[in-house]
């Protein structure tokens, strides 16, 4: 019964995938809002990334959310992982992870914050760079050659980046505009560093409390005694 | 254009099976990887390097961490060949 059962869900599955591809036009989506928001994307936020500029333009509560939505993932991960578990006697680092960890970390330090910084000029931003500056810290602790980074430091971290996110909204809803809008925009250019206004700020804050947050979980999953920091 | 796609679309199927099939935990896991890494460089044939980079850096970057984490955690790594065995021949 089990099998028919797979069998039928296969079946309707691909009904459902058929139907799609004779219905839709692959390239065509049905949507209109999405000409209109890229025609004024770039000019009315002054970042030169279009995705950026809707990202954090446009859609800036939606990201907001997001990272409500990872402080809770995090959190909640960080509870759960917190109970004591007898330490697994973790393997040796191989010479490949240790060396290519000394030639890594700082590369990724600089990657990760040029992608943070550039979001609003090149692909990127702060949720990509944020990953990477995660990463980053994670690679010592992955290899045993160093601690992981400091857990106080990294909730003031996260606690500072997000209050300025809000922070940079709010100021924006002092200013007569609307929530999070963004504030100081100029003609996008894209060989200028600081040329979209606020949004920059926005990106550095989303970075770097992504980064934090992800590093936290990382911390509090590899931690083999678990327990508070 | 079109075969390229088709072979990473190869590459990618071949990888996802790869990923149920291979007994070591750790291949598994970095057949995974290199899913999100062909699906990364569609992404940029698309022109969608902003998807494309976030693909390369959390599907195969950071997920494939935190599987390796939690398998360290379990106490998968180092003792993930026996292990594998003892399940393979049941």
């Amino acid at each position: 019964m089990p099998r028919f059962a797979t069998v039928l869900f296969l079946a309707g599955f691909a009904f459902l995938l058929f139907t799609l591809t004779l219905t839709l036009g692959f390239g065509e989506p049905p949507m209109r809002a999405g000409q209109g928001v890229l025609d004024q994307a770039v000019a009315g936020t002054g970042a030169a990334n279009a995705v950026s500029a809707v990202l954090l333009g446009f859609r800036g509560l939606d990201t907001l959310g997001e990272l409500s939505i990872l402080f809770a993932a995090a959190t909640a991960g960080g509870l759960v992982l917190g109970h004591r578990r007898p330490a697994p006697d973790a393997a040796a680092a191989g010479a490949i992870l240790q060396a290519g960890t000394r030639l890594l970390f700082p590369l990724m330090l600089v990657v990760g914050f040029y992608i943070i910084l550039h979001g609003h000029l090149t692909p990127g931003g702060g949720f990509q760079g944020g990953v990477i500056l995660a990463a980053a810290f994670f690679l010592p602790v992955l290899a045993g050659i160093g601690a992981g980074p400091d857990h106080a430091l990294l909730r003031v971290v996260e606690g500072l980046a997000g209050t300025a996110f809000i922070l940079i909204g709010l100021a924006a809803l002092w200013g007569g505009s609307v929530f999070l809008e963004p504030l100081l925009v100029r003609p996008a250019d894209l060989h200028a560093l600081f040329s979209a206004g606020t949004l920059p700020l926005l990106y550095l804050a989303v970075g770097l409390k992504v980064g934090a947050e992800l590093a936290g979980l990382l911390a509090s999953m590899a931690r083999p005694g678990g327990g508070e920091a | 254009m079109f075969w390229l796609l088709l072979g990473i679309v190869v590459l990618m199927l071949t990888s996802a099976v790869l990923v149920l099939v291979l007994d070591n935990l750790l291949a598994a896991l970095a057949a995974s990887s290199v899913v999100s890494l062909a699906l990364a460089l569609v992404f940029v044939i698309l022109r969608a390097p902003d998807v494309a980079m976030t693909e390369a850096a959390v599907g195969a970057g950071l997920s494939a961490l935190i599987l390796v984490l939690a398998l360290r955690r379990l106490g998968l790594v180092g003792a993930g060949g026996a292990r594998d065995g003892e399940n393979g021949d049941a």
